[in-house]
């Protein structure tokens, strides 16, 4: 039945964009873009208006509508909201950027798309709340201040005066916003694991439908409040796949790298090795050392924690491996290269100073794919119970626990919001990285078909 | 014709070679379990008495390598031993009641035909799909659908498989009840009917897959538009839609194909997530159940077949793309 009314659309569509073109012709007397226009892209303006059409009539309805007729809607108008929020966000965040900054960095933000400026917004919003969950202590922000420090000063001594003033303005700005927050105090309005009186209070705060204005999210099953499980689980969760991602790095960037710079026995040897472990999925494979990681571990969950950084590290350092060898392997052909080896240089100052600043703009690209893969994977295996373990707050365990609620949605939208947001909180930031990525290698492959 | 038999051959070789070595990194990934299967059955209460006997029951009072060979004797010949959960020792429990034990292919087998018919199921819908997007978008390339699609695409394979599983529970069958949300599916079930509990899963790791198949038929397409017969074709008058479909497409069969292949391959992967969101019935729920109570046969048994399936995929494109290749099929 479902399948007759698509069927019927879909004739009506095609009728549709004939009258459309049909119209267009008679109108503009025969222009050439109506006269040469096929019946493909005349049905697509036809749906494209039809599928408008529809968003804009269910928006109306979805806002008019009462009563028990609104919970249809509240998913729908939830969506339209937020995409208009943050396009408009991302819209005068790129016009931000074409104001202040640099000459280059203005050049950057005016041919940058509405999609990678979004991605860049949404990055910075998802580093500021892990960064800031919880009480930042004064210790943090001393170390930071002195790593700053030492950046700029060595770069001073190297004599580039100008990137050491950039560091210091950018160490000076972050510390400035770590004073702030540091009085502000921490962004999670209670603790990631503490239980408190009400258990399975309903998202959404309205106490007429057993929510709490205290907790806006709503609690768990046992009482935990998600808003700050939300928020300290971007602490955990990106925390955790940014430590992997950069420990995955050094082991295959720097064995890749040596891999190309020796070649012989060495790049062979770790070469086949590569080879055998990229031969085994590597979802299936983490699974199968987390199984033997969860009997090493025993009851000591952080243990299995680390482990799993270890193992994920491991597993995706092949990938990266693959990458920077062959990076490598065009760079060390290069008569620079030959130069500096005659010089007599040693092998860490060819790698460090040779190699590495010229594999950069590559390997970048690479850290944001790869940390795309690794948090998509630390997120199902938390999803699936064999990742990060509680108490820990971490989205993937949170979807698990919370994801029966979705079946209520019909009667109450507001319960299956928590699963949903926890889900989406992953997707989100995912969906960033990959739209930064992609224009960024869209920028340096010079693709402009 | 005979050197592309040979390099077939050798792929074949080179596959089966690194099945092999796949085969023994298991093996000693599960060697590496603290103390061993003996004491891990029996847990920590277990005297020595039971803990020696269900050694010599499983074999494990002989060495690491002719226990690989028994181990993988028995899987050559469809063995692939006891499952834990399932496991009834003879000489633990006292009377031998062997014949109710299951054995780890049998466990596996029914599962294993109902994830092929899932995989089935998404590739017949996924690759049309995304072949059909693709030529639109090379057709329609830098135009708002080609934006739109690119944007839906890739949002879509980012996304967590989870967050789209449940998006379309959401959506298909809370919301709106148009399919069901639990994939029960058992022996004798109708065709249509199986069809239709497998169709929320199947709609899943389609929109986890289309989105790479559909961009690189896309860039596949547009890379042969600059040639000169391309150029030819538009000259003779043939209408767009022709001068890709008959003209552009073959040219670029090689990379797409290859494209499929993997994705098909990475099908493997993303079944293990959608079948525990969906309840379906597959080796990948089986397997992840079995990680969580550390039933060793089990998960060994369930990682070979995925890491087979993966390499036997991976071998195809590897095949597929050299006979669709003629520079390839004539190496110089």
């Amino acid at each position: 039945m479902t399948l007759l009314y698509i069927a019927l659309a879909i004739v009506a569509c095609v009728g549709l964009g004939w009258v459309f073109r049909l119209v267009g012709q008679q109108l503009t007397g025969n222009a050439p873009y109506f006269r040469d226009m096929g019946l493909g892209s005349a049905f697509g303006f036809a749906l494209g208006a039809v599928v408008l059409l529809w968003v804009v009539v269910t928006y109306y309805r979805g806002m008019t509508a009462e009563g028990q007729d609104a919970n249809k809607y509240f998913f729908f108008l939830v969506a339209v909201h937020g995409l208009v929020a943050f396009s408009v966000l991302a819209y005068f965040f790129r016009i931000l950027g074409t104001q202040i900054g640099s000459e280059g960095s203005k050049k950057l933000f005016r041919n940058m798309p509405l999609t990678a400026s979004f991605g860049i917004v949404i990055i910075m919003a998802y580093a500021f709340v892990s960064l800031f969950a919880g009480q930042i202590s004064v210790t943090t922000i001393v170390i930071v201040g002195v790593i700053g420090l030492v950046l700029a000063e060595i770069v001073r001594a190297g004599g580039d005066d100008d990137a050491a003033k950039g560091i210091g303005v950018a160490f000076g700005v972050a510390i400035a916003i770590m004073v702030v927050m540091y009085f502000v105090g921490p962004l999670a309005p209670y603790g990631q694991e503490e239980v408190l009186a009400k258990a399975n209070v309903v998202p959404g705060g309205n106490p007429a439908m057993g929510g709490d204005p205290e907790f806006p999210l709503g609690t768990d099953q046992i009482g935990r409040d998600i808003l700050s499980r939300l928020i300290y689980g971007a602490q955990n969760t990106v925390g955790i796949a940014f430590a992997t991602t950069v420990l995955s790095f050094l082991i295959g960037g720097s064995l890749g790298l040596l891999a190309a710079t020796l070649g012989g026995w060495l790049d062979q040897v770790v070469s086949r090795a590569v080879d055998v472990l990229m031969a085994i999925p590597a979802l299936i494979f983490a699974l199968l050392l987390m199984t033997i990681a969860s009997a090493w571990a025993g009851s000591e969950k952080w243990l299995l924690t680390v482990f799993m950084v270890i193992i994920i590290a491991v597993i995706d350092s092949t990938r990266v491996f693959r990458l920077s060898r062959a990076v490598g392997l065009n760079i060390v052909v290069m008569d620079y290269i030959e130069a500096a080896k005659l010089r007599g240089e040693g092998l860490a100052y060819l790698i460090f100073r040779e190699i590495l600043p010229n594999a950069t703009a590559p390997l970048l690209a690479e850290f944001g794919l790869r940390f795309c893969f690794v948090f998509l994977t630390i997120a199902s295996l938390s999803f699936l119970g064999v990742g990060i373990q509680p108490p820990l707050a971490d989205w993937g365990t949170m979807v698990k626990d919370l994801a029966q609620f979705i079946n209520f949605a019909a009667f109450a939208p507001q319960v299956a919001a928590a699963p949903l947001l926890a889900a989406g909180a992953i997707a989100l930031l995912t969906v960033a990285v990959n739209f930064v990525v992609d224009w960024m290698l869209h920028k340096s492959s010079g693709l402009k078909e | 014709m005979s050197s592309v038999l040979r390099i077939i051959l050798q792929r074949l070789g080179l596959g089966v070679l690194t099945l092999f070595i796949v085969s023994i990194v298991i093996f000693i990934a599960v060697n590496l379990l603290p103390g061993d299967f003996a004491q891990l059955i029996l847990g920590q209460g277990a005297t020595p008495e039971a803990v020696e006997a269900i050694r010599k029951d499983l074999g494990l009072d002989q060495g690491l390598v002719p226990r690989y060979f028994q181990w993988l004797g028995g899987v050559l010949v469809g063995d692939l031993g006891n499952s834990f959960a399932q496991a009834n020792f003879a000489s633990f429990a006292g009377t031998n009641t062997a014949t109710t034990a299951t054995t780890v292919a049998a466990q596996i087998a029914p599962r294993f035909a109902n994830t092929m018919f899932l995989a089935g199921v998404t590739a017949a819908i996924a690759v049309p799909f995304s072949l059909i997007l693709g030529i639109l978008a090379a057709l329609y390339r830098n135009s708002v659908f080609d934006r739109v699609a690119n944007v839906f695409t890739l949002s879509s394979i980012s996304s967590p498989e989870f967050f789209l599983a449940y998006i379309l529970i959401l959506f298909l069958a809370v919301m709106n009840p148009l399919l069901p949300s639990l994939s029960n599916i058992y022996d004798g079930m109708a065709f249509g009917e199986r069809l239709t509990r497998t169709l929320l899963p199947a709609l899943t790791l389609t929109l986890a897959v289309t989105a790479q198949m559909m961009r690189m038929t896309r860039a596949a397409i547009i890379n042969l538009l600059a040639s000169p017969y391309i150029e030819m074709a538009r000259l003779k008058g043939l209408s767009p839609m022709r001068v890709i479909v008959t003209h552009a497409l073959p040219n670029a069969l090689a990379p797409i194909i290859t494209v499929i292949a993997l994705n098909l391959a990475y099908l493997i992967t993303g079944v293990v997530v959608v079948e525990v969101v969906f309840v379906y019935p597959g080796i990948g729920q089986l397997f992840v159940d079995s990680v969580k109570i550390r039933d060793i046969p089990v998960v060994q048994a369930c990682c070979l077949i995925f890491a087979a399936a993966y390499i036997l995929l991976n071998l195809t494109a590897d095949v597929l793309s050299i006979l669709s290749n003629p520079r390839l099929r004539h190496p110089k």
